[in-house]
């Protein structure tokens, strides 16, 4: 029995991200000095700071944008560098990542997602353009597939750039102030969205946002950690959900 | 009428058809990335190429080749130094593009001549070798944009994506600078170093205001280039016009076409 517990609870608690004592410098500015951070399997974690606190800087070094001048960061147990599973990771942009003139359709963008290092030399083929028609089921934007990105409202936006997320049905989601310039409402149904997918899906969310109402009132008002000012708060979906599938009536 | 049948002027509507595919095909790309003003920036500097291999007898096309990808190099290393203000690389590598062409210049007094050939665009002196140079590039370009479209409309569209989604980003925005020196350093002799910039960025203009899609887009801007060239150097021939100055006037009466089609078709 004890076994089997210690199986179960590696595999529940994969380190999805991992920093060991990670800095970064800009120039001679230290932005980030000694940063700790783990985030487990199915973790909702969220990152919460004022401007220049290094949130960015952060999110960027994590999806290996940035290279930090100290320290290791892990994907998945492997480090950035040479990691190369790419698509198991979703990544939703802040708004304004994008020029609203650009000439692209919504299922142009959706179907972007796919578009990782594993797919380059290879054509779009029949099992993308499945993927890409339930990606734009599930967000409700079948209807918008040839309109240009740019006619659509921020919260059309913010489900063509959730559904691009998706199309791979990746492991980790990534979201850069997903909801900067949009309204409240859709805001609020926005985050209804994302918390009702960690609640019911096996992903692991890591969300920079500048909300700290929404924030705290998804994720409970104690921060797990806090780094300068810089707070990560998280949530740990249901551990009773925590198990190898399969081997959950045996358990029980 | 009797020029179009002319061997020189086949020569010029082949290098023109040939420039007119890779132009708009480069250009589309520069300007979703907002680089838009690089054309001009490395047409400057071939024409310093150009220059130099008239003063030391080298093939002067394949001089402003290698100047033009050398200053794209340059180009992106400046552009990192001084990340925020990335036009300040564009300013700074026209102007050594200028200065060394007018040292050249005063250099080679006797080749004066045949550089400004290259400025306002010489298309009647094309020769079977800049015709061979210009079809090598297109080819090079034509692969390289149907291999990496994708790759390449991610980058364009959003570079962090990109680069989230594991595309060698760098090598990608590497091979987008490449080939641009490649086509602007052919094009010049076809519309000239100033008014080479026309061709990349007026067709592109054109098509993101009609296009419904990317994939549209880069074909209505191809489309619409050619449609220049080749009615801009028929016209040219019949009324003894310049044809560089004519294909590019005759974009740009095209791109007033389309906004006021469009803001036709809006109200």
């Amino acid at each position: 029995m004890t076994s089997l517990t210690r199986v179960i609870g590696e595999a529940c608690h994969q380190h999805i991200i991992e920093l060991n004592q990670v800095s970064f410098a800009y120039q001679d500015q230290q932005v980030i000095s000694g940063l700790n951070l783990v985030v487990k399997e199915r973790d909702f974690v969220g990152i919460i700071g004022s401007n220049g606190a290094g949130k960015t800087t952060l999110l960027k070094m994590i999806v290996g944008l940035l290279r930090p001048t100290h320290g290791e960061i892990m994907l998945f147990g492997q480090p950035v560098r040479s990691f190369r599973d790419w698509e198991r990771i979703g990544y939703v942009p802040q708004k304004n990542a994008f020029n609203p003139l650009f000439p692209a359709t919504v299922q142009e963008v959706v179907l972007s997602g796919l578009y990782s290092n594993k797919k380059i030399f290879k054509r779009v083929h029949q099992e993308d353009r499945r993927k890409l028609a339930e990606a734009m089921e599930v967000m409700h934007i079948s209807d918008l597939a040839s309109k240009r990105i740019g006619q659509l409202s921020g919260g059309q936006q913010q489900r063509v750039f959730l559904a691009r997320a998706l199309i791979n049905q990746p492991d980790l989601l990534i979201l850069d102030e997903p909801t900067v310039g949009i309204d409240a409402q859709t805001q609020a149904d926005f985050f209804d969205l994302i918390f009702h997918m960690h609640a019911h899906h096996q992903m692991t969310f890591l969300m920079v946002s500048h909300d700290i109402e929404m924030i705290e009132g998804k994720l409970g008002k104690e921060p797990r950690d806090t780094y300068g000012s810089i707070k990560f708060y998280a949530r740990h979906s249901h551990e009773q959900d925590c198990v190898i599938p399969g081997l959950q009536h045996s358990i029980l | 009428m009797e020029i179009i049948t002319a061997d020189f002027f086949q020569r010029a509507l082949a290098g023109g058809l040939l420039i007119g595919l890779t132009a708009p095909l480069i250009g589309i790309f520069l300007v979703l990335r907002r680089l838009s003003m690089i054309g001009d920036t490395l047409a400057h500097v071939t024409i310093a190429g150009v220059a130099l291999g008239f003063l030391t007898g080298v093939y002067p096309i394949g001089m402003g080749i290698i100047f033009a990808v050398l200053a794209s190099f340059a180009i992106e290393k400046l552009r990192k130094a001084y990340k925020g203000y990335a036009e300040l690389s564009i300013a700074v590598i026209m102007a050594g593009g200028v200065a060394l062409a007018s040292l050249f210049f005063t250099l080679g007094m006797g080749y004066n001549n045949d550089v400004v050939g290259y400025l306002f665009g010489s298309i009647y002196t094309l020769d079977m070798t800049d015709l061979y140079v210009v079809g090598a590039v297109t080819v090079l370009v034509a692969v390289t944009v149907f291999i990496f479209f994708k790759e390449l409309f991610l980058l364009s569209f959003e570079e962090d994506a990109a680069a989230v989604s594991g595309l060698p980003v760098k090598l990608l925005n590497m091979i987008i600078t490449v080939m641009t020196a490649l086509v602007i350093s052919t094009a010049i002799k076809i519309v000239g170093a100033l008014l080479v910039s026309a061709l990349l960025t007026i067709p592109a203009a054109c098509s993101l205001i009609i296009a419904r899609s990317f994939k549209q887009s880069v074909v209505f801007s191809v489309i619409i280039a050619e449609i220049a060239v080749v009615a801009g150097l028929v016209i040219a021939g019949v009324w003894n016009l310049a044809p560089g100055a004519t294909i590019v006037l005759l974009l740009i009466a095209m791109l007033i076409l389309t906004l006021v089609g469009k803001r036709g078709f809006t109200t």
